[in-house]
């Protein structure tokens, strides 16, 4: 794929500027300011609510959007799940994760 | 002085862990970049200044189905909408600080950064939280520019069949569990991840920002049913 290279610099630029004042929304508005008890207790649930919405879909369902009981990424991802509530240990959830799709790849 | 250091590398070591998971995804920004044509080196300008791995594909998958500038622009920043609530969840703690400081701090938000730093401030910490989070920030993007930079360069296939992709959602889903800590917070993802599901093939991923908001109301009113029980 060719792509003007003009056009791609607006949209990263626009991506970069965006995004920045996005980041710097909060930091920068309430930096002198505390934000209500309450507004911050919810905010705490912020990262799992985000997350969670984030990458279940990429794990239940496959490329083409629907769910399949033969879906290799979804087993992985629920032992996944399992080694990193038992564990708590990140590299070997992701190290776990791999080897659990590889195996399924490689071998079934 | 020592403290500053301490809490430096207390981020940096607390997300050296992570940072294997993350040169997948760098590696692939960069390639994926580079497969749009442009010169190696304006691909390369072109990760600093944006700095967004996710929105970076999603940008260019959508090059790729034509979709129009607008439609590209309104679906990154719509992306990017996570870094909103991220910047308000860190705000409290960025209290009083130069305006340098929360302009780099911004400039280097990135979802995992915010997770091991907000992890850590709710574990207790309180001096330097800033420094912390800056070691964390700096390792994240030295990583990131770095694993792009090879990516970009090399750009000669690591094969699709290794399936690499794969070690960013488990990235995440490691991190996820980590902050499943409360009950509240086991319902909140529990709810985003139902409503994402049923909410996948909606356009502009408005499934992915209404399962989420939808995760935090219901996860905020579980914690407001426990407290009051509580009395």
């Amino acid at each position: 794929m060719q792509l003007d290279s003009t056009i791609l610099w607006i949209v990263m630029l626009g991506i970069g500027g965006g995004t920045f004042l996005i980041r710097f929304s909060f930091i920068c508005l309430f930096g002198k300011k505390q934000m209500p008890e309450v507004l911050m207790r919810s905010l705490r649930l912020v990262p799992a609510a985000i997350f969670s919405a984030l990458i279940v879909p990429s794990f239940a369902l496959t490329q083409q959007a629907t769910f399949s009981v033969g879906n290799y990424r979804m087993w992985a991802g629920i032992i996944a799940v399992g080694i990193a509530w038992k564990t708590r240990n990140v590299i070997l959830t992701i190290v776990a994760g791999m080897a659990v799709l590889w195996f399924c790849t490689l071998v079934l | 002085m020592t403290s500053r250091k301490k809490a430096f590398s207390g981020g940096v070591k607390e997300t050296a862990p992570i940072l294997l998971g993350v040169v997948p995804y760098a590696l692939i920004s960069g390639i994926a970049m580079a497969g749009t044509g442009v010169s190696p080196l304006t691909a390369f300008s072109m990760s600093l200044v944006a700095f967004a791995g996710t929105a970076q594909l999603v940008v260019i998958e959508l090059f790729a189905q034509q979709a129009s500038i607008a439609v590209i622009l309104f679906t990154a920043l719509i992306v990017n909408l996570r870094y909103f609530m991220y910047s308000a969840s860190l705000a409290p703690h960025f209290c009083g600080l130069s305006l340098r400081w929360r302009t780099s701090l911004a400039y280097l938000l990135t979802d995992q950064s915010y997770a091991i730093s907000v992890s850590a401030y709710d574990n207790g910490m309180t001096k330097f939280k800033h420094w912390f989070y800056l070691g964390s920030a700096i390792a994240m993007w030295a990583t990131w520019q770095a694993g792009a930079a090879v990516g970009i360069f090399l750009s000669a296939g690591i094969p699709q069949s290794w399936s690499l992709d794969f070690a960013i959602p488990l990235t995440f889903l490691a991190l996820l569990i980590s902050m499943l800590k409360d009950r509240p917070a086991i319902i909140a993802a529990v709810s985003a991840g139902v409503l994402a599901l049923l909410g996948h093939s909606l356009p502009y991923n408005l499934g992915l920002i209404s399962a989420a908001i939808g995760g935090l109301v219901i996860g905020s009113l579980a914690d407001r049913g426990n407290r009051h029980a509580a009395g």
